[in-house]
């Protein structure tokens, strides 16, 4: 089949990133890279990668007399907001980076499938990316009462983007653990740790489910947890399990519910980023992932 | 006021009482909160403030040990909701005013929001000391809620005191009016203390308060926060009877006696704080705060105080060394908040344990 076309609005570190994954998909052909500082070392390696890199921002993409099928949007919430309704007329769907929500959220591994037609599908958070699958392999084979999600990541992959909107991380989170995690009610918790040499992303998944579970449930969660982890494996190679899921029995610290407990890694590729920057590599991964499903279906359309 | 190492002090809008050299802040309700599990009652929580209110100290901290948010598998969930006992704290205090903690990325601006709603009056916003730039937004919202503004540089002992600076710099930028050094680990020994405080002096001296918040876990609490007062901190923690995470906090009924004995003025009468440590926060306490082999290693590993309970669960939990997991937690680095990367340690303590049997 033909690839489809893409352009990356954003040529930052994620924006990189995410094109040197483009760069190796089997239906995506990236084939612009859109700035707005001439000097951007960005559209530097966009160019040396054979993509037309442009600083005259998406006015400019938008005047040419082709345009893509697919726009990766990684500049900021302000931007995509201004900029999606635009991208929608002009007939180009969009694979959303930034925390403007305008679209579905998607995670791969759980409801990507569900959203491939979108016009315009959002990624969420790093911590969402990581850590929703993980509650909903757990919901998925009983019910969850309450969710809650601990992401540890280095400091030096915390942009200022997150730094000072870490409210909108937590606030935008949570709320994904439970409309597609599948918990009733949902929280995060982001902690940004400075130790050298940096550490590699972790993140720890509690779910609440029934006292019974203790008893006759832990084999199928654990089995479900496995198979998802596998399932993101697929787009996030260096997606680990560090142990087996952990069940805790029902106490009145645990509000009378079953505890249980996973702990994951998430190692970067390395594409670009540094491999400890895990967060910011799931994100793009995903994005990539999420891409390729859309691409197909406007083939198969 | 020679004695101390703030000559602008008085330039600044101060938020206290000119009756006062330094301003005392109890946390045994916060801080405390770690020790006791999070399970405080409404009514321990009541006569606690009512005692302390009567001796006569300035500011009582009422959260979760981890801030606002902190309910959790990861911290502990709370037995009262932490905004209920604020708002039972706010009723009951006559002169003290009740202040909150929060920590970016575990509560949110909402729940500032509300704590206000319940009486609280100052703000105290906690960020690892190198991520201070995390708390913008919220102390940007907290002075135009109108409440008195403190940060928290924890985990001090690992920075040296240029980098506690310029990180105090964005929190005072950001419109924090003191930036207290926290210990959190109860890793710093006497000068380190004030070289620390005397270089936040030096940054942020005109513009605002410096405060100091020690640990006990190397047993140098009061002496450290002598230390901190000499360098120039005028906003001062403890914790009556120790109240408190690790070995627990500065005590703050002895260090109300050395303060009278160092002639510096507390406004808190050190009879009634004797009598309130005895009499009203000794029988809300499940044990006493205590040096012991789990503690002193915290302070020696430079671990945060508050992943003592939950290291001792894991290694009970798992049959391995609590003691071990704490070392190895200061080996890794791990900051406040993470406290679950202790089970990940525990978990990896019995894999190795069942590979050498």
């Amino acid at each position: 089949m033909t690839k489809k076309t893409a352009a990356i609005v954003g040529p930052g570190n994620i924006g990189t990133d995410l094109m040197y994954k483009l760069l190796r998909s089997a239906v995506i052909e990236p084939r612009w890279m859109i700035g707005v500082d001439p000097d951007s070392p960005g559209l530097g390696r966009a160019r040396d990668q054979g993509l037309e890199a442009s600083h005259e921002g998406v006015d400019w993409l938008l005047k040419q007399d082709q345009l893509p099928d697919l726009i990766f949007e990684a500049t900021s919430a302000y931007i995509h907001r201004e900029y999606a309704p635009r991208y929608a007329e002009a007939g180009i769907r969009a694979v959303d980076l930034t925390p403007a929500a305008v679209g579905p959220a998607v995670i791969p591994a759980v409801n990507g499938d569900e959203h491939a037609g979108a016009e315009n599908v959002n990624m969420i958070t790093c911590g969402g990316q990581a850590t929703i699958p993980m509650v909903a392999a757990v919901s998925r084979a009983t019910p969850v009462s309450y969710a809650e999600i601990v992401a540890s990541v280095a400091s030096l992959s915390a942009g200022p983007g997150t730094r000072q909107n870490i409210d909108e991380f937590t606030r935008t989170t949570a709320k994904g653990v439970e409309t597609i995690g599948g918990a009733e009610t949902g929280k995060a918790i982001i902690i940004l740790n400075p130790a050298e040499p940096p550490m590699i992303m972790r993140d720890t998944i509690f779910c609440a489910v029934g006292p019974e579970v203790y008893d006759e449930g832990q084999d199928a969660v654990a089995e479900s947890v496995h198979q998802m982890v596998a399932a993101v494996q697929e787009y996030v190679p260096g997606y680990r399990l560090l142990q087996d899921p952990q069940f805790d029995p029902p106490t009145a610290y645990t509000r009378g519910q079953t505890k249980v407990s996973v702990f994951i890694e998430v190692e970067g590729a390395g594409d670009f980023l540094p491999p400890y920057s895990g967060n910011l590599d799931i994100m793009t991964a995903a994005a990539t992932r999420a891409g390729e499903g859309m691409a197909r279906k406007v083939t198969s359309a | 006021m020679t004695v101390f190492g703030n000559p602008t002090l008085n330039e600044l809008e101060r938020t206290w009482s000119d009756d006062l050299d330094i301003r005392l802040t109890d946390t045994c309700l916060r801080d405390g909160s770690h020790h006791k599990r999070h399970q405080f009652s409404a009514e321990e929580v009541r006569s606690i403030i009512a005692a302390l209110d009567d001796a006569g100290v300035p500011v009582l901290e009422v959260t979760h040990g981890d801030g606002l948010g902190g309910s959790s598998f990861n911290y502990g969930f709370s037995r009262t909701p932490e905004q209920e006992l604020i708002k039972i704290a706010a009723e009951t205090a006559k002169n003290a005013r009740i202040a909150f903690l929060m920590l970016p990325g575990v509560g949110t601006k909402d729940d500032i929001r509300q704590a206000q709603d319940n009486g609280g009056a100052i703000c105290r916003i906690a960020t690892h000391c190198t991520e201070a730039d995390v708390s913008q937004q919220h102390f940007t919202l907290a002075r135009e809620l109108g409440l008195e503004t403190v940060g928290f540089l924890m985990m001090s002992h690992t920075q040296p005191p240029e980098v506690l600076a310029k990180q105090a710099r964005i929190m005072v930028d950001a419109g924090c009016q003191c930036v207290y050094v926290v210990d959190s680990a109860g890793a710093l020994i006497m000068e380190g203390v004030a070289d620390r405080v005397a270089a936040l002096v030096a940054e942020i001296g005109s513009e605002a308060t410096v405060g100091f918040h020690g640990h006990e876990n190397l047993d140098l609490g009061c002496a450290n926060t002598v230390m901190a007062v000499r360098a120039g901190a005028t906003q001062i923690d403890g914790s009556v009877r120790r109240f408190g995470a690790g070995a627990g906090n500065t005590p703050l009924d002895a260090f109300v006696g050395v303060c009278d004995k160092l002639g510096w003025r507390t406004g808190v009468d050190f009879m009634k704080i004797i009598d309130a440590s005895e009499d009203v926060v000794r029988p809300a306490m499940p044990e006493e705060c205590q040096l012991d082999r789990m503690t002193m290693m915290m302070g020696y590993a430079g671990v945060y105080s508050s992943f003592l309970k939950h290291a001792g669960n894991a290694a009970e939990r798992y049959g391995v060394s609590g003691a071990q997991i704490l070392q190895i937690a200061g080996e890794r680095k791990l900051i406040g908040g993470q406290e679950d990367q202790l089970i990940d340690i525990a978990l990896e303590l019995r894999a190795k344990q069942d590979a050498d049997a």
